[in-house]
């Protein structure tokens, strides 16, 4: 491991067992079953990038370090590919945890230390809100307004959108009210993360 | 003349792809008091042995060489062969060309097959010499002698009683019940303790064919397998028990207190005191180092106090004398000092306590009541660190062997301290977690999940007082961070070591211990449960670490192996043994002390020495050491070994010698 080894004092009990509690009952897993085999960050694409390996997310939530773990970065560079959660041996979806963990970090004000990764995830997040699905094109375009960054990666995507990778017409699905329904119940903690954004561009 | 047969075993290709078997036995067929020689691939299967009961039968032969592996293999294979046509089996001999010849030689098969032909012809003047002889009936006293109460002791001894043996249940301390009478409750079922043990202390007591001796200590051990001559102290108990109603007044009243053993010295203890303390109801014993009357005579309270008059400080010790066939070892452990592991606070820190004190502590008759309770203020812990492999799996500085059972009863632990104080967090520092019996990673996950236990992976560097919680400096090397806390308790997982004075004891019985003093067993695989020792048998935690269950199966292995010991009408010994030509003996008395196995003794009436044919294992070092040739091993007698040794030196001239 090439991550340098640095030295926790563990902070007091109730601190600690809350901030367990806490992410357990936002993300649904019961954190107590991982015992620290190491198969989530062995298969995980993004962990050689991030500064915790998401096993070490899951050991510094049982030890009660909140800051840590809500400014790292490993929360944002998390892709949500799900191979973590598929072979954990205790059935503990990393990716549930990880999306409940950014969440609580854009809440609780943290500033992300990736650059324009919150107006991505907010981008994404609208553009389901829109179609039940991602539609590239305006997601894409979104992310630029929000970011104010318009001039980074547009030859390529202009080579994808020759190729017709990213359809001009977004696409339909059927449960697009189910999703909306879920956006309406979650609409007041998505109007609390919105305007975080401002902040942690 | 001679009508001997030779049969030579290819064992596949382990002898036959080196020697030219074909060869040796045509050319040994040639020997003149050879009628019989043949080949086949496997001598050892039922058609090898049928073609040498059927030559045996056929040919009328009076004496047989079967060339193969070495006799430790198969000789009693062949022997039972030829006895079951009428053959005396001691005129059965093995020439060994596997590995004393096709193993050592291989690719060099012209001199392969030139040795296996001349240890087979050495081999034949051996047979030459033979005697017929038969097996040794030796008398056998079907009582047993069990060392050690615990729970392996109180097993065996049941196991025996049942089957109509008489056992002599030997135990130091004043009450048998062992270590399990100090634990609270038991992984993996979370069974008390006491539940196991209750019952079996009931039969115990109610089993005629029992006879508990508490308080005794084995003096002196004589004698050998089926006939050993016991004696055995009872140490003075300041108390006559058949007077002693157990009604517990001087417990009271005694003025003098030291630290309980029992209670790991969570507490104090009276100097007229009782096995088990915490359950009041054995009968009790006066610590003559504690006791004042004991001491200087200024004290005679509980003498005065003694409705019964039960109260003898003139008592003295009694030596016992009983004969048994067969003895148990069961002697159980201690568990590693705290005192000796520096880094750990070398004992002085009270809230660093060992496993057995936190068992106390969790039983509800223990000095708590079943309460956690911080041995230096009485405060509730809520942070305990626990940590295992204290001292185990440590060859530099201590214990090297794994304890095997510290990571399950750490986890029982964690588990009862979070039952018992919900608002707890136990943290577990581990080398590894070994669950590897039937439920225990079963037992382990269901106590992670539900109790929320913290297991970190690493060993705690320091830990040491700071205020009046113990600082803890530990690593994770999972999520490579060094970690620092404050706990109120830690419990240290202390390696399991031998009881004390294992090593007096396995000397009295000629057994032997390794190098940690835990009891050698003949074979770890094929005779677990026997001492090297004949009728010496082992049980539970003295002959390695190991927990309740195996300690139970063990103990019951150990009872069938004195069962079918016992189930003789008397005790049958190979003749191979050791004897005296009395016509040349002169009575030195060499003999006597070069034997392992105290199988010579002088016969003072004679002025000769004598052989204990049931003792002698036919190692010949009285052989070796005789000054006048005067003794002699059967069926290997000096002319034979000579005659052998001029037949392979024959050999060596011609065709073995080089080029």
């Amino acid at each position: 491991m090439d991550k340098p080894m640095t030295t926790v004092e563990l902070p007091d009990i109730e601190g600690r067992q809350t901030f367990l509690a806490e992410v357990q009952e936002r993300c649904g897993e019961n954190l107590g079953l991982c015992y620290q085999c190491l198969k989530c960050t062995v298969g995980c694409p993004t962990a050689p990038y991030m500064d915790f390996n998401p096993n070490t997310i899951v050991r510094l939530i049982q030890f009660g370090l909140k800051r840590e773990v809500l400014e790292s970065n490993a929360i944002w560079l998390c892709v949500s590919c799900e191979t973590c959660g598929t072979r954990c041996p205790n059935e503990i979806d990393i990716g549930l945890l990880m999306d409940a963990l950014r969440e609580m970090s854009l809440e609780e004000g943290y500033r992300a230390k990736e650059k324009g990764v919150v107006a991505l995830h907010n981008a994404f997040m609208e553009s389901i809100r829109r179609g039940g699905r991602v539609h590239e094109a305006t997601m894409l375009m979104e992310y630029k307004l929000r970011s104010g960054d318009y001039w980074t990666d547009l030859i390529p995507g202009m080579k994808l959108f020759m190729k017709g990778k990213i359809p001009l017409l977004p696409g339909r699905i059927k449960g697009i009210d189910s999703i909306r329904e879920i956006y309406k119940k979650t609409q007041k903690q998505r109007k609390v993360l919105e305007d975080r954004e401002g902040k942690s561009k | 003349m001679n009508r001997f047969g030779v049969f030579v075993c290819h064992c596949g290709l382990n002898i036959a792809g080196t020697v030219d078997v074909k060869a040796v036995s045509r050319e040994i067929g040639e020997i003149e008091d050879v009628s019989h020689s043949e080949d086949y691939i496997y001598m050892c299967s039922d058609p090898g042995q049928l073609l040498i009961r059927n030559a045996v039968r056929e040919k009328g032969l009076d004496g047989v060489v079967v060339a193969c592996c070495s006799p430790t293999m198969h000789e009693v294979t062949f022997r039972k062969a030829v006895e079951s046509e009428g053959l005396n089996p001691y005129v059965c001999e093995i020439a060994n060309i596997r590995e004393q010849c096709s193993w050592v030689h291989q690719g060099d098969k012209e001199r392969a097959t030139a040795k296996a032909r001349e240890i087979i012809r050495s081999v034949l003047e051996k047979l030459r010499g033979n005697e017929v002889l038969e097996t040794l009936a030796m008398p056998l006293t079907k009582r047993a002698l069990v060392i050690g109460g615990g729970i392996a002791g109180i097993t065996a001894s049941i196991d025996l009683a049942d089957s109509g043996y008489e056992v002599i249940l030997v135990e130091r301390q004043p009450s048998i019940g062992g270590r399990l009478d100090q634990l609270s409750l038991t992984f993996p079922h979370l069974d008390d303790a006491r539940c196991i043990l209750g019952p079996k202390k009931a039969e115990i007591a109610n089993n005629p064919n029992i006879r508990v001796m508490p308080y005794c200590e084995v003096e002196e051990v004589k004698g050998f397998i089926g006939n050993f001559d016991v004696r055995i102290r009872r140490k003075p108990t300041y108390v006559d028990w058949d007077k002693c109603t157990a009604c517990g007044v001087c417990l009271e009243k005694c003025p003098v207190e030291s630290l309980s053993d029992f209670e790991r010295g969570l507490t104090t203890r009276k100097a007229i005191y009782t096995g088990a303390l915490s359950e009041n109801s054995g009968k009790p014993v006066i610590d003559p180092i504690h006791c004042r009357h004991l001491v200087d005579g200024t004290c005679t309270i509980c003498q005065e106090v003694c409705p019964e008059g039960a109260i003898r400080y003139d008592q003295g010790e009694e030596l016992l004398e009983e004969r048994v066939g067969a003895i148990v070892v069961a002697t159980g452990y201690d568990l590693f000092p705290m005192e000796k592991i520096g880094e750990y606070g070398y004992g002085r820190i009270p809230d660093v306590i060992d496993g057995l004190a936190f068992e106390r502590m969790l039983s509800p008759s223990g000095p708590t009541g079943g309460e956690i309770r911080r041995p230096s203020d009485g405060r509730i812990p809520q942070e305990v660190v626990f940590i295992q492999c204290v001292a185990s799996r440590d060859p530099e500085r201590y214990m090297p062997y794994c304890s095997r059972v510290c990571c399950m009863y750490t986890a029982k632990q964690a588990k009862l301290l979070k039952q018992k104080i919900p608002n707890s967090q136990p943290y577990i520092f581990f080398m590894d977690v070994r669950t590897d019996s039937k439920g225990y990673e079963e037992f382990l996950q269901g106590a992670i999940e539900e109790e929320e236990l913290i297991y970190l992976r690493g060993r705690v560097a320091r830990v040491f007082r700071e205020g009046d919680r113990v600082r803890v400096w530990g690593e994770d090397t999972l999520t490579n961070r060094k970690v620092e806390l404050d706990a109120d308790m830690v419990v240290l997982a202390t390696a399991v070591v031998p009881s004390e004075g294992i090593k007096d004891i396995a000397a009295r019985l000629r057994a032997t211990v390794d190098k940690h003093g835990f009891l050698t067993e003949a074979h770890i695989k094929l005779y677990p449960v026997e001492s090297p020792t004949k009728g010496i048998f082992l049980a539970g935690c003295g002959q390695g670490p190991k927990d309740i269950t195996d300690t139970v199966a063990q103990a019951s292995a150990t009872a069938s192996k004195i069962q079918s010991l016992f189930s003789q009408d008397a005790l049958l010994q190979d003749p191979l043994v050791a004897f005296v030509d009395p016509e040349i003996c002169s009575g030195c008395g060499i003999c006597v002390q070069v034997c392992p196995y105290e199988a010579r003794e002088m016969d003072e009436y004679r002025g000769i020495s004598k052989v204990h044919e049931a003792l002698c294992q036919g190692c010949g070092a009285c052989i070796a050491a005789c000054p006048n040739n005067a003794c002699e091993l059967r069926n290997s007698k000096a002319v034979q070994v000579f005659g052998m040794m001029e037949t392979f030196a024959e050999g060596a001239e011609g065709s073995l010698a080089d080029g």
